[in-house]
């Protein structure tokens, strides 16, 4: 990190700054090029989420590209992308963008970030749900995000609307077979491949 | 990337041996809140004498909350359906849901890389299977039965319905890999919208995104990019917006009022998935698509459009004297009053 | 045999990493090598009197020496030992710069190294003898293909030279893209109004032959020696006759032609002059739109024409020109800005391209001057250019730079700015390539003087969204100085797109025999110092057709092009280069192959009087590629100065010192 001591002019220093095995982490798990990037900003032009991005998404690129490890991990934008592919489909350089946001969001998690809480909560509570019930069970779901995420109230007006359309079932529409003891052994092998992993 | 107007030209086509045949993966929502979509393009599938064969005991495939969290994780979701789908024979696999899609096809993209697949398979438990099948139920109706044999099988045209073709931010991107219709502008849903005898508009937000999952954890974010469709929608003078995603119509249906709130605006289309336009258009009952599913009812859509339709007939008679002009009618161009 | 050595320094270039004293030394104890030095700079002019000297005082039959790439001084150095008496092919060069000591710091391997290549090339030398070079007759002729500002600025050049031009245009037209501009920059210069008088130049010149409408069919022969058959096509108008009075086109009942020369902007008739200043100014007939054709009756032009000129029943027209060289001048083509969906091209008729705006600036253009936006004619208030459309995008495989679009993009900004003062001019841009004379102070001018708003940024996205006063283009994009999304509603976008190669550049570099790249462009000689010449001698290039590039560099290029072809066939003879082919008659079986594989046609099967089949190689067309000698099944035939025997004198030289190393 930069010694403010020996810059009183806060500059940033590039050189202190470039974490080199964070720039090659990111380009080995996102299989993207990252050098070819010249800083268009085609990605962030198109984004739909810039207006609630804390970083344009062009800047993270930047950041990666000059291994600002501890400003692109944590950062809010990584949360708040949808993977809407506008940045990767118009990308003149062929950078799947959106990959490499996902890889800085894997990242971030390992890391303990979670600037937007609610959007980890979600997430969280979906994979919870596939964990368990081998498919997605909505209510659930709505009612654990309710209950975590501390909005308890937010969707309770959609209830009547859901109700009276038959879209609102209160148990679990399961798999018919080996499916969701198959979904949970995904699961478990996975959270045991993290343990392994470590600092996750 | 695909040229507009070309996709029943499709490479892939003539190579089916049975292009009527394919393997059906419904995907979590529509056995819940997406229900309609389900039953709706069973219905029109079932007409169109598109045979689906349900993949057995399939399991969610991960969708945008796996791969945001693990690419090994969101691989091995998928790639248990894959193999699931495998086992139906069928060379193709269809699923309704573009978010379900593109987990099936992004698994099937990466599991080519041997470091992936062996992480995917060690994570399954087994092999993982060679690749994707998987297609939108959109694009098996766009390539395996047609815009033209869908326009002969039209028993009561929607004629004078203006809609705007809402198809959704991963249906066709990134055009690596889904490898369907134009990135920009894709036109395989107004295709078949047209061969329902609807007038589609030319929607300029076709691909934009609408919020996607944020409804539930950054409602504020979802509220305003799904009210900026609807602005749109309306400036263009749609009677509907048309969709072909669980997600884009929960955001734009079901969560109508919290959009129109936080907007301060009043938009009242509905917003019906294609398969129930199509169906309605194939001349089937109303109960087989799930209508009264819709928060926001199509029946008064339909009744305007086809006062509309009668009204503007009704002129061109009076304005043609002996010679009216059929509504629908493609010969009558740029010289009918009426066109 | 007596062999010389000189092993040079090149300054520190080789010494820092070769050790040349000892390559020298190891020099002295190969066979025929009566002596070795080593010398600062061979290339020198006391280098290369030190050749001399050395091969009178020691009676040389031969010399090697160890220095640069072959390509840098061997025809150097082969004069000099030319000069002392020895014939230049007895002559030999080990590269121990760039294949050693540029690639490699290991002193002690490269001195083994350079070693190695000197034992190669004394060893080669050995087996050397005299060439001499034949002379021929050269046709004092020259073909131009394409006639755009580099075609026919090359063409008078070449005429007012003295030499016979043939200028060949697929056109109905010469002029190109420059006759369609309306200014240039950075002068403001009205682009046709200095083309004009050139093309009236090349109309009227008397050592000028004009084919328009026409195109290169085949080429045949060899440098000094070219046949060329050209395709006219028949334009159905007499041209002997027509005198362009133009009563045909205001008489033509079919008037919704799109204009290509107006970019499609607006239609023209069927029979047509593209533009005022036509050279040649004669009508032609489309036939796709002619009702004559289409409908197989009309006959109007013909009942007006005064001339008599209109024939429907005329054919095209094959010609052979013998030419000693040529000029490929074929320009470019546009990139399909519908290519790129998220800008809307081809789907909104505000969106278009910079050709077209171009042709709305013109005097002479469909709108006569006025900016007139093509959805409803309305005079857009907003103009937003967008900058690197099908340039610098490796998504759309265009990765390179089109040269010149950052600059008529300031300048039709600074003539929307001049034409409609009331209106607002935005660019996209990524960078601003403004490296000419004056350039980038023509862009400042844009910035500063016409307050033309320049935002650092690309665009995703074009769509139609109503503005106050009726439909207007919402521009979204990024502005990546302030890190935020703008957008801007427009009245009008023009898209700058970049360069391609011409259509069918490709086909026309393969009757060439030249190269050309990736992307159609064609190859020259040697990216530094053959700018203009092509791999095949007698074949240059100048304009577009090489790289994308601006008029005053597309004349400068014409003109060096022409001085190069001047130069060429000033000589009433050319010498033929004698590391050449050669068949050996008795070993030759007749099979063919050769023929087959030669990519010059540069070898004939001759039939000898017992019936039987014998290769023979066309002196004046082989390159000396050696192709033919690998392909030959019983090494009847030799590349001269490579052959068999010198090859392998090499081989077995360098495998001798493995042996030795591996003991």
């Amino acid at each position: 990190m930069q010694n403010s001591r020996q810059n009183p002019l806060r500059t940033v220093d590039l050189a202190a700054m470039r974490d080199e095995a964070f720039q090659a982490a990111v380009a080995s798990e996102s299989g993207q090029l990252l050098a070819s990037c010249y800083q268009c900003g085609n990605c962030t032009a198109g984004c739909a989420y810039t207006h609630d991005y804390d970083i344009p998404v062009h800047q993270v690129m930047r950041l990666v590209q000059l291994g600002h490890r501890e400003r692109a991990l944590s950062c809010r934008s990584i949360w708040l992308c949808a993977t809407c592919q506008a940045c990767t489909t118009r990308c003149p350089n062929n950078i799947d963008v959106a990959r490499v946001m996902d890889v800085l969001r894997h990242m971030a998690r390992r890391a303990g970030h979670a600037p937007e809480p609610t959007v980890k909560t979600f997430t969280d509570g979906f994979l919870a749900s596939v964990a368990r019930h081998g498919r997605v069970f909505e209510a659930g779901l709505a009612a654990v995000f309710a209950i975590k995420s501390g909005k308890p109230l937010q969707d309770a007006g959609l209830g009547p609307a859901m109700l009276s359309r038959g879209k609102l079932a209160f148990l679990p529409h399961e798999p018919e077979g080996q499916g969701k003891a198959e979904v949970a052994a995904i699961f478990e092998r996975f959270y045991a491949r993290k343990k392994q992993g470590g600092g996750e | 990337m695909s040229v507009p107007g070309n996709s029943s030209a499709s490479p892939a086509t003539p190579a089916l041996t049975n292009p009527k045949r394919l393997a059906y993966y419904p995907g979590c929502s529509q056995s819940g809140t997406a229900a309609e979509y389900d039953i709706s393009t069973r219905a029109c599938c079932a007409e169109l004498g598109l045979e689906l064969v349900d993949v057995p005991d399939w399991t969610c495939c991960g969708s945008t909350p796996a791969h945001t969290v693990d690419h090994h994780l969101a691989g091995a979701l998928a790639a248990r359906n894959l193999r699931q789908a495998e086992a139906t024979g069928c060379e193709r696999m269809a699923t309704p849901c573009p978010s379900c899609l593109a987990a099936l096809r992004t698994a099937g993209h990466h599991l080519h890389q041997e470091a992936y697949r062996a992480e995917v398979e060690h994570l399954l438990g087994g092999p993982a299977p060679q690749e994707s099948t998987a297609i939108s139920v959109l694009q098996a109706l766009v390539e395996n039965i047609g815009p033209e044999a869908i326009a002969t099988a039209v028993k009561k045209p929607l004629t004078g319905l203006r809609v705007a073709p809402y198809y959704g931010c991963i249906m066709n991107r990134p055009p690596e890999l889904m490898a369907f219709d134009d990135p920009e502008n894709p036109t395989a849903m107004d295709r078949i919208l047209a061969a329902c005898g609807a007038t589609v508009v030319p929607y300029p937000f076709k691909t934009e995104c609408c919020g996607a999952a944020f409804g539930m954890p950054r409602l504020d974010v979802m509220q305003r990019l799904s009210a900026r469709l609807l602005a749109m929608a309306e400036e263009c003078g749609a009677d509907v917006v048309v969709v072909a995603c669980p997600l884009c119509q929960m955001n734009l249906d079901l969560r109508r009022g919290q959009v129109n709130s936080a907007a301060k605006a009043d938009y009242r289309m509905p917003v019906p998935y294609f398969t129930q336009l199509l169906g309605l258009a194939l001349g089937l009952p109303e109960s087989s698509l799930c209508l009264d599913k819709l928060v926001l009812d199509l029946r008064p859509a339909l009744a305007r459009a086809e006062e509309r339709e009668r009204k503007r007939a009704e002129e061109s008679a009076a304005q043609n004297g002996a010679k009216p002009c059929k509504p629908g009618d493609a010969s009558h161009k740029e010289d009918a009053p009426c066109a | 045999m007596r062999i010389g050595v000189m092993v040079c320094h090149c300054g520190n270039n080789i010494a820092a990493t070769v050790d040349v004293e000892a390559v020298a030394a190891a020099a002295r104890e190969f066979p025929d090598v009566v002596f070795a030095t080593d010398h600062m700079y061979a290339c020198s002019d006391p280098g290369q009197k030190s050749i001399e000297q050395v091969i009178t005082d020691m009676k040389l039959d031969g010399v090697v020496v160890a220095s640069c790439s072959p390509r840098m001084h061997e025809a150097t150095f082969r004069r000099a030992v030319e000069r002392a008496g020895l014939n230049r092919y007895m002559f030999e060069m080990a590269n121990i710069r760039e294949h050693v000591a540029w690639i490699s710091l290991d002193r002690r391997r490269n001195t083994e190294k350079a070693t190695d290549l000197v034992r190669m090339a004394v060893e080669k030398l050995r087996h050397n003898r005299p060439l001499t070079a034949k002379s021929f007759d050269v046709q004092k002729r020259v073909l131009i293909v394409g006639g755009g500002v580099a075609g026919v600025q090359a063409a008078l050049d070449c005429a007012d030279g003295g030499l016979d031009v043939v200028l060949v245009e697929r056109k109905q037209a010469i002029g190109g893209i420059m006759s369609k501009l309306d200014k240039t920059f950075p002068t403001i210069d009205c682009s046709v109004c200095v083309l004009g008088p050139k093309m009236v130049d090349v109309g009227q010149h008397p050592r000028i032959t004009l084919h328009t409408l026409s195109e290169v069919e085949e080429v045949s022969g060899y440098v000094g020696n070219f046949e060329v058959t050209v395709r006219k096509k028949t334009p159905y108008v007499d041209w002997t006759k027509c005198t362009g009075c133009g009563a045909c086109l205001e008489k033509c009942p079919s008037k919704k032609v799109p204009d290509s020369f107006n970019e499609n902007v607006s239609f023209c008739t069927a029979i047509n002059i593209p533009f005022p200043q036509a050279i040649p100014k004669r009508a032609a007939i489309d036939p796709a739109h002619c009702r004559q054709f289409t409908k197989g009756k009309c006959g109007v032009c013909q009942k007006v024409c005064p001339a008599d000129a209109i024939d429907y029943t005329m054919q095209d027209e094959v010609v052979t020109e013998k030419v000693g060289a040529i000029i490929a001048a074929t320009g470019l083509d546009l990139f399909d800005h519908t290519k790129c969906g998220e800008y809307g091209g081809g789907r909104y008729p505000d969106v278009i391209t910079s050709l077209a705006y171009e042709r709305m600036l013109s005097a002479s253009g469909p709108t006569a001057g006025h900016i007139k936006r093509p959805s409803d004619g309305k005079e857009p208030k907003t103009v937003v250019f967008i900058s690197c459309v099908g340039s610098r995008d490796r998504s759309l495989d265009r990765p390179y730079c089109s040269n010149f679009c950052c600059m008529y993009t300031a300048k039709q900004a600074i003539l929307t700015r001049d034409h409609i003062p009331d209106s607002k001019a935005y660019v996209f841009y990524m960078d601003i390539r403004a490296n000419g004379k004056g350039y980038e102070e023509f862009v400042r001018r844009a910035q500063e003087e016409y307050a033309v708003e320049y935002v650092r940024g690309r665009v995703a996205q074009v769509y139609p969204q109503a503005g106050p006063d009726g439909p207007q283009l919402l521009v979204r994009g990024a502005d990546t100085l302030l890190g935020t999304q703008v957008e801007i509603a427009a009245d009008l976008v023009v898209l700058a797109v970049g360069v391609e190669a011409s259509k069918g550049a490709g086909s026309l570099a393969e009757k060439l025999r030249i190269s050309y790249d990736h992307y159609g462009f064609f190859l020259e000689g040697h990216p530094k110092l053959k700018p203009v010449e092509t791999n095949t001698a007698g074949v240059y290039l100048a304009g577009c057709c090489q790289a994308p590039k601006d008029i005053p560099s597309s004349v400068a290029q014409a003109s060096a092009a022409a001085g190069k072809v001047l130069s060429l066939l000033s000589k009433d003879k050319l010498e033929s280069d004698p590391q050449i082919a050669m068949v050996t008659g008795n070993r030759c079986i007749g099979c063919g192959k050769c023929e087959r594989t030669c990519p010059f046609g540069a070898i004939r099967m001759r039939e000898m009087r017992d019936g039987s089949q014998r290769a023979e190689v066309v002196e004046t067309v082989c390159q000396g590629c050696g192709i033919c000698s690998v392909t030959c099944p019983v090494r009847a035939i030799q590349l001269q100065h490579f052959t068999d025997s010198q090859l392998l004198a090499e081989v077995n030289a360098l495998c001798r010192t493995w042996d030795e190393t591996s003991e």
